[in-house]
């Protein structure tokens, strides 16, 4: 891209080191955070089905993606949907972090955290506050949530509401299953909601 | 181009290091990382009103160029303190491997001449954008940037020029 000049040796290819480059980034993300000018913060963890993105307002929790959702684009819409001004930040994602390797370990039930819902408006949001009510280990078919939702028509609108919950596992959608017993799909493959549902021990159908 | 812009996390991992020369070739090690900090801060605050589509390392220059002027300022303000006395600062953490000499050849330079040359010759950007950026024409520009250039090349040792 940039013709070489060649008069000045080394002064537009000096190496920046990372120890640099983490300190100004630091340095960057607090003090957005204190001008309140750190509107998502988003970092990447390790899980035992694959890596996840979380994102987080200053509201809470927004977003969390399988891997299989493409991390970079799951950032592009949240830069188009919320805002762009959007930076690695783990510290946010601190308590969500410590508290899905609980949950993947098996050491918790149920998760404590600040939602922000600002993406699952109407009532795709009214199911997602459903799917909260549902146990650990337990499982409910998409009926029962549509009917519980107050909508019993809107079986397939129950569907589309956890195919695009966008906080899956803290929202637990693998929880939901068809009406014959089947597993239906899910946001990050039928493997994951299988592995889930197992690992959680699924004790009953209702 | 796409019509949206891309999450901020993008602009300083493609742009930062670009940014950081730049500022420590107009303002040396010392001052550079408060430059890159404070032209950063401010791109994130103006960042959702950008056009999509914009020349986002220009823009970036150009509120470092802003920034820079701010602390060529205040250290004309600064009392002139002898080396020995200077207080002790966070050394850059890389300074050893920087190439010192060049960067205080730089610094001996005229501030025009010396934004001229970082912003054509660190930046890449072409003389138009470097004399939009610092005022005059983009002849003058040029002749900023090469004059720096010949006084870079005496001051600077032959000996290290490749």
């Amino acid at each position: 891209m940039m013709t070489r000049h060649g008069p000045l040796p080394a002064i537009d290819e000096e190496t920046i080191d990372e120890e640099t480059k983490r300190k100004l980034h630091d340095r960057l993300v607090r003090e957005a955070q204190t001008a309140g000018l750190l509107d998502v913060a988003y970092r990447i963890i390790d899980s035992p089905v694959g890596s996840l993105l979380l994102a987080a307002t200053t509201k809470g929790l927004v977003r969390l993606a399988y891997r299989c959702e493409d991390h970079e684009k799951v950032l592009e819409r949240l830069a188009r949907d919320l805002s762009p001004r959007i930076l690695h930040a783990p510290a946010r994602l601190d308590t969500a972090a410590k508290q899905l390797d609980e949950y993947f370990a098996g050491a918790r039930h149920d998760f404590d955290l600040s939602v922000d819902w600002s993406l699952a408006r109407g009532f795709r949001h009214l199911v997602l506050m459903r799917l909260r009510a549902i146990g650990y280990g337990q499982t409910v078919n998409y009926a029962a949530i549509a009917a519980a939702a107050g909508n019993p028509k809107a079986v397939r609108a129950v569907g589309t509401a956890c195919a695009t919950n966008p906080i899956p596992v803290v929202v637990p959608c693998h929880r939901v299953v068809r009406s014959d017993g089947s597993i239906g799909q899910y946001v990050g493959g039928v493997e994951v909601k299988r592995a889930l549902l197992t690992m959680e021990g699924r004790r009953r159908t209702l | 181009m796409s019509a949206t812009l891309p999450p901020f996390e993008e602009i300083v991992s493609t742009h930062g290091a670009t940014v950081l020369r730049v500022c420590r070739a107009v303002l040396g090690p010392i001052d550079a990382e408060d430059a890159w900090s404070e032209t950063f801060l401010a791109a994130l605050r103006a960042y959702p009103t950008l056009r999509p589509g914009s020349n986002v390392k220009a823009w970036l220059v150009t509120i470092a160029h802003r920034k820079a002027i701010d602390q060529t300022r205040a250290r004309a303000r600064r009392p002139l303190l002898p080396v020995s006395s200077l207080p002790e600062r966070a050394a850059p953490t890389e300074e050893h491997r920087w190439n010192g000499e060049l960067w205080a050849a730089m610094q001996a330079l005229p501030f025009k001449q010396r934004v001229a040359v970082a912003y054509h010759y660190v930046a890449g950007m072409p003389y138009a954008e470097v004399a939009a950026l610092t005022g005059g024409s983009q002849d003058a520009a040029r002749r900023a940037a090469s004059d720096g250039i010949a006084t870079l090349r005496k001051t600077y040792g032959e000996g290290s020029a490749r």
